[in-house]
C-alpha cells in the first residue's frame, strides 16, 4: 500500500505534497520520514493518539516548528523553509487564541488590516464572515463574553477572513462539551463543502474523523499507519494499531496453517489471508458487530460452539462475551435486542457463531491488545 | 511506505522571516545590556581581587659613583637584606606604594656629590619612576644623588589569592563575617515569625481594618533602610526620647539608672548602637517583603483541607500543625531566604546604627570609600557573594517545588468569625502598626524640631539642605529624575527582555543564557554591583568610560539592580497569555509587532505598571548600589541621608528620608489611580 494513494484523484496533482518529512526535537524523534499528498478541496484528518506526532506534523505544515528534514509543497510552491507569515493558511487551536482584549469584530478583522482595504470593505467583509458563522449579532462582544461553541466559530471566521488556501484546525473541538460537540462537527464540515478551502484537521476523537474526514491518516509512534476514506480505515484496517485505535475489535492469537487458513487452539477457520506459511504465528482480528449467531439449524463456514460468558446490556445491542475453546480471553460479539429477545439468550448458554470468512483479518503475531 | 523512501530527505535550513530577525536585535542588544551592565563589571570585580602587588626587589641593579667611575653592580634586594629593610621572600605591597632606592644606601645623603645609576634586570611591568614617568627597560639610567632621591620603585602587579589571604589573616576584617551571619540569621528568625502572625491575622480572622492594615504594612518598602537606624537613634541614642519621656514623667531620680545603662553601649554612644538596633531596623525594613510571600502562601489555603480536617474531629491546635503550616511550608522557607539575603546585603542600617558593629556590606564601604583600598573592597564584596548566591540558589529550588503544590481546582478558604480570637489578632496588628507608624512619626518629629533635646521649637530649618553635605536640594530632584527614568527605560527594557524569554521562537540556549542573566542581579548585593561599576565603567581603557558620573550610570546600575523582581513580574504576565497569539498572527500574515501592541501589551498593561512603580519606589530609595557611583551633578536623595547622616545632621538626614517617603507614597497614589483607570480602559473585557 502506497501513502500517496489517494484512490482515483492519484494521478491529480496535489495541492499541499508533503515528502520525506523528519521532525525531532533532540534525540526524541516525533515525526519519522512521513510523505503524504493532500488534494484541493478534501478534508483530511490526522487521527492517533496523544504524543503520536499529528499535531508535530500540522505546526510543520504551519511553518510554526519547522520540520528537520523533508520537504513541503503548497499549491507547487515550496514553501519547507518558510516562517508561518510567508506561508498561506488560516489556523484555529484547540484554545481558540481569540485576542482577549479585542472585540468579536476586531478579532475577525485582525488579518484584514494593512492590506490596502478601506474600513467599509473591512467591515463588510466582517459581516460577511460572522453571518457564514451564523453570529451576526456578536461583534461587539468580547471573547469572554461568548459561550465556548460561539468561540470557536469567531477563531473559525478569524481564520477565514485572509480567505487562505489551506484551513488548519489543531483539535478545535475538544475543549467543548459533547452536545455542541456534534452540532458543531456538523456545522464545520458543511461550510468546509460549501467554501471548498482545502482542511487539515488534527484529533484523537475517532467518532471526529470518521463524521467529518474525507480522508483519514491514522498515525502512530511518528509514523502513518494507514491514509483511506473512513469507511476503509473502519472495514479493512492496514494494522492492528488501526484496527484497535478505531471501534472495537477481538484479537485472537493463532497459528497459520496454510494459506486462507488459521488454527486458534483446535479450532480451524478459513480466511482470505494467502501470503500465510504453515505454522506462522498469527493474530486474527474480527469486530464484535461482524460475529454471527447462527440460527439453529444452519449451518456455514467457520462455525463453531460457544458459552455466554458475560452479556451486557448497551441499550440498542447486548454486548456478549463468548468462551469456546481456542478463544483464549474471549470473543466479544454485539447481539441486536431483537436476536437476544427471539433466542432467549442467557448467560451461561451455548450457542453457535461463525466468523465471516470475508470479515476476519490476519495480522503478525503479538500485536493488538495485550 | 518508508521503504519506497530512497534515501534520507535533505535537512532543512529555515529561513528566518521579517519577525524572527526583529527578535533576535532586541535579543541581541537587551543581551548585550545585561552582559554590558553585569556580566563584564562582575567579572572585572572578580579580576581586581586577585590583582595582587608586590615589590620584585631582585628585579633592580644599582651601581655607585664615589668619584672614581662606577663601582660593582649591586642587587637591590641584597642592599635591603643586608639592612633588614626586608624580610627575604614577596615583598607584598598596595598598589599605590612606593620604595626610594635611596633608603638601600645608610649612607645616603642628597648633598653628596655621589651618582648613581639604576637598571631593571629585564623588562618588566613594575619597574621604577623618574619624575612620574614610568621606566621599564633595561637602559641604565644615571642620578646625582639629588635626583636620586626622587625616584621611587613601583610594585609589579601580578595575579594571586593574596589579598583573601590577607583578608582571612585580619581578624578585624574576617569577624565581620559572623557578624554579618549572626544578624542576618537573628533578624530572618524575628522578621518571619512576626511576618507570619501578621499574614495569619490578614487571611485567617475576620478582624476589622484588614485592608487598611495592608498598605501600613508596605510603609516600609517606600523609606530607604537607613530611616529606621535614624529613628532609633533618636528614641534610644545617648539623648533617649523614651528615657526623656520617662524623666518628665518619673522623675530624674528614678530614671538615672536607666541613663546609665543605656549610655554604656559596647559598640556606640548607647546600647542600641551595634546589633540590637541593626537587628530592630532590619525587622522594620524587611517586614513587607516577607509579608508580601507568606499572605500569598497562606491565599492559596484550600479550605477542603480545613473541611476534612474538622470532619476529622481536628482540633484547632492540630489543624494548624497539620494544615495551615504544612500548606505555608515552601512560603515560610522563601520569606527566610529573601529576609537574610536583604539583610545581608543591606547597607543602610548598620551604616547608621551599626556603630563600631562591622557588616560585611559596611566593611566594602569603609574600604573603599574611607581607605581607598579597591582591591580589598573587592575581595569582601566577593564574600558578601558567597552567602547571598547560596539562598538565592536554594531559595530557587524550593520555589520550582512550590508551583507543584498550586492546584487549580483549590476552593478559597473563607476565615469565620471569632471574637476572642479576632481581637487578639486585631492588637497584634494594631502593635505592629504602631511600630511602622512609630519610626516614621519619630523621624518627621526630629526633621520639625530646631536641635533635640535643646531646642524643641518647631520649624523647617532642617530642610534647609542647600547649607549641608550631601548635595543640598538639587539631589532631592537628582532622585526624582532618577527615578523616573529607570523607572521608564527599565520597564521597557525589563518587558521586551521578557517578551523576548518568553516568546522568542527557536534559540533555544539564546533565551536560556538570557533568561539566567535576568535571575542573576537577586543575588548579587548592591554593594557589589556598585563596586564592580567602579572597575569597569571607571576604567580609562574601557569605551563606555564616558557614562561614569553621568545620570546614565545611575539608571543604568539601578535597573540592573532591580531587574530580577521586574522580569519575574513581567514574564508571570506573558506566561498568563495564550502562548498561540503570535501563531494565530503569523499566519493572518501580521506582523508580531502589531499583536505585541494591540494584544500583549494592553493584555499585560496592570503588570506593567508594577514594574514601573517597582522601579521607581526602588530607585527613589536605593543607597547600596549607587553610593560608589555619583558625582557631585548627580548626587542623590537616598545617599544624602547616608551623607548628612555622616556628617552628624541627623535632623536633616530625617527630613530628606521622609521627603522619599512623601515621594514615594505620593506616585504609589497616583500608580493606584492609573492602575485604576488603565484598568478600565483596557481590561473592560474582563468583566462579563
Amino acid at each position: 500500500m502506497s501513502e500517496t494513494a489517494g484512490g482515483a484523484r492519484a494521478e491529480a496533482s496535489a495541492y499541499l505534497r508533503i515528502d520525506r518529512l523528519t521532525k525531532a526535537f533532540g534525540n526524541f524523534v516525533a515525526i519519522r520520514d512521513v510523505s503524504l499528498d493532500i488534494f484541493e478541496g478534501e478534508f483530511v484528518c490526522f487521527l492517533g493518539p496523544s504524543g503520536c506526532g499529528k499535531t508535530t506534523l500540522l505546526r510543520a505544515i504551519a511553518g510554526l516548528d519547522i520540520q528537520t528534514r523533508g520537504r513541503i509543497d503548497q499549491g507547487g510552491r515550496d514553501v519547507s523553509a518558510l516562517p508561518p507569515d510567508e506561508r498561506d493558511f488560516g489556523i484555529v487551536f484547540q484554545s481558540y487564541a481569540l485576542f482577549p482584549n479585542l472585540t468579536v469584530a476586531r478579532n475577525v478583522a485582525y488579518g484584514l488590516e494593512n492590506r490596502r482595504a478601506s474600513r467599509g470593505e473591512i467591515a463588510r467583509r466582517v459581516e460577511e464572515l460572522l453571518a457564514l458563522v451564523g453570529l451576526p449579532e456578536q461583534k461587539d462582544k468580547y471573547p469572554a463574553q461568548l459561550s465556548g461553541g460561539q468561540q470557536q466559530r469567531i477563531a473559525l471566521a478569524r481564520a477565514l477572513a485572509t480567505s487562505p488556501g489551506l484551513l488548519l484546525l489543531d483539535e478545535p473541538l475538544s475543549a467543548l462539551d459533547a452536545k455542541v460537540r456534534a452540532r458543531l462537527r456538523h456545522e464545520i464540515k458543511a461550510l468546509q463543502r460549501r467554501l471548498g478551502v482545502t482542511t487539515i484537521m488534527v484529533t484523537h476523537d475517532q467518532e471526529e474523523a470518521l463524521t467529518m474526514a474525507d480522508r483519514i491518516v491514522v498515525m502512530n509512534h511518528g509514523v502513518i499507519e494507514q491514509v483511506g476514506s473512513p469507511d476503509e480505515i473502519y472495514r479493512e484496517p492496514a494494522t492492528a494499531f488501526v484496527a484497535d485505535f478505531i471501534g472495537t475489535m477481538n484479537f485472537l492469537p493463532g497459528r497459520a496453517e496454510a494459506p486462507g487458513r488459521v488454527l486458534l487452539g483446535d479450532l480451524a477457520l478459513a480466511c482470505e489471508a494467502e501470503d500465510l506459511a504453515a505454522g506462522e504465528a498469527v493474530t486474527l482480528a474480527i469486530r464484535p458487530e461482524d460475529v454471527v449467531v447462527q440460527e439453529p439449524g444452519a449451518a456455514a463456514a467457520n462455525g463453531f460452539r460457544a458459552e455466554i460468558a458475560e452479556l451486557e446490556f448497551l441499550g440498542s445491542f447486548y454486548r456478549a462475551s463468548l468462551a469456546a475453546p481456542g478463544l483464549g480471553e474471549g470473543l466479544l460479539a454485539d447481539l441486536s435486542r431483537n436476536l437476544v429477545r427471539r433466542l432467549g439468550v442467557a448467560v451461561g448458554q451455548t450457542i453457535t457463531v461463525t466468523l465471516p470468512v470475508e470479515r476476519i483479518r490476519i495480522y503478525p503475531e503479538g500485536v493488538g491488545r495485550g | 511506505m518508508a521503504e519506497t523512501a530512497t534515501a534520507e530527505a535533505p535537512v532543512v535550513r529555515p529561513k528566518l522571516g521579517r519577525d524572527d530577525w526583529i527578535l533576535r536585535g532586541f535579543m541581541a542588544v537587551i543581551g548585550l545590556y545585561l552582559v554590558v551592565a553585569l556580566a563584564l563589571p562582575l567579572y572585572f570585580m572578580l579580576s581586581k581581587s586577585v590583582a595582587t602587588y608586590s615589590f620584585r626587589l631582585d628585579g633592580y641593579e644599582l651601581q655607585v659613583d664615589r668619584g672614581g667611575g662606577w663601582g660593582e653592580t649591586l642587587n637591590a634586594l641584597d642592599l635591603a637584606l643586608a639592612q633588614g629593610l626586608v624580610e627575604p621572600g614577596a615583598q607584598r605591597a598596595a598598589a599605590d606604594e612606593r620604595l626610594s632606592p635611596a633608603k638601600l644606601f645608610p649612607d645616603f645623603s642628597f648633598r653628596a656629590e655621589t651618582r648613581y645609576r639604576l637598571r631593571n634586570t629585564e623588562p618588566t611591568e613594575g619597574g621604577f619612576l623618574v619624575r612620574g614617568e614610568a621606566v621599564t627597560s633595561t637602559e641604565w639610567q644615571a642620578f646625582s644623588s639629588n635626583d636620586f632621591r626622587r625616584v621611587a620603585l613601583r610594585p609589579a602587579p601580578g595575579l594571586g589569592l593574596g589579598n583573601y589571604l590577607e583578608y582571612f589573616s585580619t581578624p578585624a576584617l574576617f569577624r565581620s563575617i559572623f557578624n554579618s551571619l549572626e544578624i542576618a540569621l537573628i533578624s530572618t528568625v524575628i522578621t518571619v515569625s512576626l511576618a507570619f502572625v501578621f499574614a495569619y491575622a490578614l487571611t485567617r480572622s475576620c478582624m476589622a481594618f484588614r485592608p487598611a492594615f495592608r498598605v501600613i504594612a508596605m510603609i516600609p518598602i517606600l523609606v530607604p533602610s537607613l530611616l529606621p537606624g535614624i529613628a532609633l537613634v533618636y528614641l534610644f541614642g545617648a539623648q533617649s526620647m523614651v528615657l526623656k519621656v520617662l524623666e518628665a514623667l518619673l522623675g530624674a531620680e528614678a530614671v538615672a539608672p536607666l541613663w546609665a545603662w543605656l549610655r554604656d553601649g559596647a559598640y556606640g554612644p548607647s546600647a542600641i548602637y551595634g546589633p540590637t538596633g541593626i537587628v530592630i531596623s532590619e525587622v522594620f525594613f524587611t517586614f513587607p517583603h516577607a509579608l508580601i510571600i507568606i499572605v500569598t502562601a497562606l491565599s492559596i489555603a484550600d479550605a477542603r483541607l480545613y473541611e476534612a480536617a474538622v470532619a476529622l474531629r481536628a482540633r484547632p491546635a492540630r489543624i494548624f500543625l497539620t494544615v495551615t503550616l504544612p500548606g505555608a511550608r515552601y512560603g515560610l522557607i522563601s520569606a527566610a531566604f529573601v529576609v537574610f539575603t536583604l539583610v545581608i546585603t543591606d547597607f543602610g542600617a548598620p551604616k547608621v546604627i551599626g556603630g563600631q558593629f562591622n557588616v560585611l556590606a559596611v566593611d566594602v564601604y569603609k574600604q573603599v570609600i574611607g581607605q581607598q583600598n579597591f582591591e580589598m573592597g573587592a575581595v569582601v564584596s566577593m564574600i558578601l557573594l558567597i552567602p547571598a548566591v547560596a539562598a538565592f540558589v536554594v531559595d530557587r529550588q524550593v520555589q520550582k517545588r512550590q508551583v507543584a503544590l498550586l492546584s487549580a481546582r483549590a476552593v478559597a478558604y473563607q476565615p469565620q468569625p471569632d471574637r476572642r480570637f479576632d481581637s487578639l489578632m486585631l492588637a497584634y496588628s494594631l502593635a505592629v502598626a504602631l511600630f511602622m507608624f512609630g519610626i516614621l512619626a519619630v523621624c518627621q518629629y526630629a526633621a520639625l524640631i530646631k536641635f533635640w533635646p535643646y531646642d524643641l521649637s518647631l520649624g523647617l530649618a532642617n530642610y534647609n539642605f542647600d547649607v549641608m553635605d550631601g548635595g543640598g536640594w538639587a539631589s532631592y530632584g537628582n532622585s526624582i529624575r532618577m527615578a523616573l527614568y529607570s523607572a521608564v527605560f527599565g520597564t521597557v527594557i525589563v518587558f521586551l527582555g521578557a517578551y523576548m524569554v518568553e516568546k522568542g521562537r527557536r534559540m533555544r540556549l539564546g533565551r536560556a543564557g538570557f533568561q539566567f542573566l535576568a535571575m542573576m542581579p537577586m543575588a548579587v548585593p548592591g554593594m557589589v554591583l556598585g563596586l564592580s561599576y567602579i572597575f569597569f565603567f571607571n576604567d580609562p581603557a574601557n569605551p563606555l568610560n564616558f557614562l561614569y558620573g553621568t545620570m546614565g550610570i545611575l539608571v543604568i546600575c539601578t535597573v540592573t539592580h532591580f531587574y530580577t523582581v521586574a522580569h519575574l513580574t513581567a514574564v508571570t504576565a506573558l506566561k498568563q497569555m495564550d502562548p498561540e497569539f503570535e501563531s494565530v498572527s503569523a499566519s493572518l500574515k501580521q506582523p508580531f509587532t502589531k499583536v505585541f501592541a494591540r494584544v500583549t501589551v494592553p493584555v499585560c498593561a496592570p503588570a506593567i505598571l508594577d514594574i514601573w512603580i517597582y522601579l521607581f519606589v526602588n530607585a527613589m530609595t536605593t543607597v547600596s548600589a549607587v553610593v560608589f557611583l555619583y558625582s557631585p551633578d548627580t548626587t542623590l536623595a537616598s545617599v544624602a541621608v547616608l551623607n548628612m547622616d555622616d556628617a552628624g545632621d541627623i535632623a536633616p538626614a530625617a527630613a530628606m528620608g521622609m521627603m522619599i517617603f512623601y515621594t514615594n507614597a505620593a506616585v504609589r497614589l497616583l500608580h493606584a489611580a492609573a492602575s485604576h483607570g488603565i484598568h478600565r480602559r483596557t481590561q473592560a473585557w474582563r468583566r462579563r
